[in-house]
């Protein structure tokens, strides 16, 4: 087993039955040379393999992650137009995309026009406008909305629906972040 | 406790349950022959890791994929729209290619240095169906861009089938998903190429895999020949393996420099109504067979020329599979040399059609 352990360093050094060792392993290198070579060389390996690794992993990280960019983008969106959305009778919702994600527009029957955010902000279910009892509900967990201002009247939503700015044109509705 | 002392417990946990040690142990006692062709021993292996970067970057385009009518739009959003897509796609075609090439050097440094013979038999029957496989990847892969080289090729490969008598039509409809190429046969050879396939080429690349382990690699005859005394050897763990793997490395960066400095193009989508590009022409791969059907059309035209083509093809392929019961093993003599000289034929037919096939189309 000894012989496996030979001084590098000193090749002629005797080994008597003592095990000797090697000085790169032994952290005290002779002649005042750098003690770490060994460790050094370890951290660099596995740095260069870090690197390598990162260089495959991006494009796979960027590859996946390029429709969540697309909605991100989509979210920064200001206004949206609604053509034709001026006819929608009284009384009555239409619902449209405002960027990623699905919104109402309620025309009240008092001639009121209203846009929310329809997703529930308790757990991001889509929600709808029930003219009957003149409400918005999430049927998942029965959330219920105010459907003049968005409030959370009931149920566990702990936050109202955000609302938009409406402006009915002759040709068209437009849609705007408050 | 140290984690020296943690990592030892939880070694010693799984190896009581999983028996790696065991694993470990034969992997020192198995080694590989040493000699001057030992460099042919890591094709096998390159073939391997060409498979496992198929798997991968399949997956990752499986991700943005659409076949059927949506397929070109999809391939067209993958190169141009998504991130690094370009690459992804680019790697999946260049190691394809690669893996049908190192499959090929694979089969043929089996063949010379006759590792058929007894008792490796079933590793050359395997290997000689996992490269078939690999070919049908390779043709239903070609189609799935949907571009116009992937329709006219396709729509040539089936005349291929449907050459075949009585029944060739028939089969060439049921590949097609109908009498032309479209939505449908992009939509059924998505499925052989992610579904079907992988299904018969894994347990059959796992055969093969065990029977290497099973019979090790063989020695050319020259090496076998020599006293036991006389042969190097290596150990397969560590020294094979580190090679090995030191090879996949080069491989890995042949992939991504071929990927990204020659990133594979995307035609025009398909027309039903437009006429063949000029210099179009098969995969390489194909292009000796392709070449071999013409010459054959032109001694011998019409039908019998392509059933002609047809026969020969299956009669020199069954003989390159059926070798090692022409030279069971060393004792052979004669069949051994015969063999040899056969399988100089095969490379040289090989070649020479390759070369006058690219050669015409320019």
């Amino acid at each position: 087993m000894s012989d496996t352990l030979v001084n590098i360093t000193n090749p002629e050094a005797e080994l008597p039955g003592n095990i000797q060792l090697d000085p790169a392993r032994s952290g005290y290198g002779e002649d005042g040379e750098s003690p770490t070579t060994r460790r050094a060389f370890l951290v660099g390996a596995g740095c260069a393999t870090a690197a390598y690794a990162a260089a495959l992993a991006y494009p796979v990280y960027r590859y996946l992650a390029s429709p969540i960019e697309t909605a991100m983008n989509a979210t920064a969106v200001k206004e949206v137009t609604l053509k034709d959305a001026q006819k929608l009778p009284m009384g009555s919702v239409m619902m449209f995309k405002f960027g990623p994600s699905p919104a109402m527009l309620i025309h009240h029957l008092d001639g009121k026009w209203v846009a929310f955010t329809a997703v529930c902000t308790h757990l991001g279910c889509t929600v709808q406008y029930e003219a009957g009892p003149d409400r918005i509900h999430c049927a998942c967990h029965g959330g219920v909305y105010n459907s003049q201002t968005g409030a959370n009247v009931s149920g566990p939503p702990p936050k109202p629906l955000l609302a938009y700015k409406v402006a009915v044109n002759d040709a068209d509705v437009q849609i705007s972040r408050a | 406790m140290t984690t020296k002392a943690i990592t030892n417990a939880a070694y010693e946990w799984v190896d009581e349950r999983l028996g790696i040690s065991d694993l470990i142990t034969f992997g020192k006692h198995k080694t590989v022959p040493v000699h001057s062709q030992t460099f042919w021993y890591y094709w096998g292996g390159i073939s391997l890791f060409l498979f496992l970067v198929q798997c991968l970057t399949g997956v990752l385009l499986l991700v943005y994929y659409r076949p059927g009518a949506e397929a070109y739009e999809s391939v067209r959003q993958i190169t141009y729209v998504m991130h690094f897509g370009w690459l992804i796609r680019s790697a999946h075609s260049w190691s394809a290619n690669l893996m049908i090439f190192a499959i090929l050097v694979h089969m043929f440094s089996v063949y010379f240095m006759k590792a058929y013979r007894s008792p490796r038999e079933f590793g050359w029957f395997s290997g000689m169906a996992l490269l078939g496989i690999a070919a049908v990847f390779g043709f239903s892969g070609y189609l799935l861009p949907m571009d116009e080289l992937a329709y006219f090729a396709t729509k040539v490969g089936l005349q291929i089938p449907a050459a075949i008598p009585v029944v060739g039509p028939a089969i060439a409809n049921m590949l097609r998903g109908g009498t032309e190429v479209g939505e449908f046969t992009v939509q059924r050879f998505f499925a052989l190429h992610v579904v079907v396939l992988p299904a018969i080429f894994l347990p059959l690349l796992g055969f093969h895999l065990w029977l290497v382990q099973k019979w090790g690699n063989a020695a050319p005859p020259s090496i076998e020949a020599l006293p036991k005394e006389e042969r190097k050897t290596m150990p397969f763990l560590p020294t094979f393996l580190r090679k090995d793997l030191a090879m996949w490395l080069i491989s890995l960066n042949v992939i991504a420099l071929l990927a990204s400095l020659f990133p594979w193009p995307l035609g025009k989508p398909i027309d039903p109504l437009a006429p063949a590009p000029a210099g179009i022409h098969p995969e390489w791969y194909f292009m000796s067979p392709f070449e071999m059907l013409k010459l054959l059309g032109n001694v011998l035209p019409g039908a019998i020329g392509e059933i002609g083509g047809l026969l020969l093809f299956t009669v020199g392929i069954l003989l390159w599979v059926l070798i090692p019961f022409y030279d069971p093993n060393s004792s052979s003599g004669r069949r051994g040399r015969n063999a040899h000289y056969f399988g100089l034929v095969a490379v040289f037919a090989l070649l020479a059609t390759t070369i006058i096939g690219y050669w015409t189309i320019r």
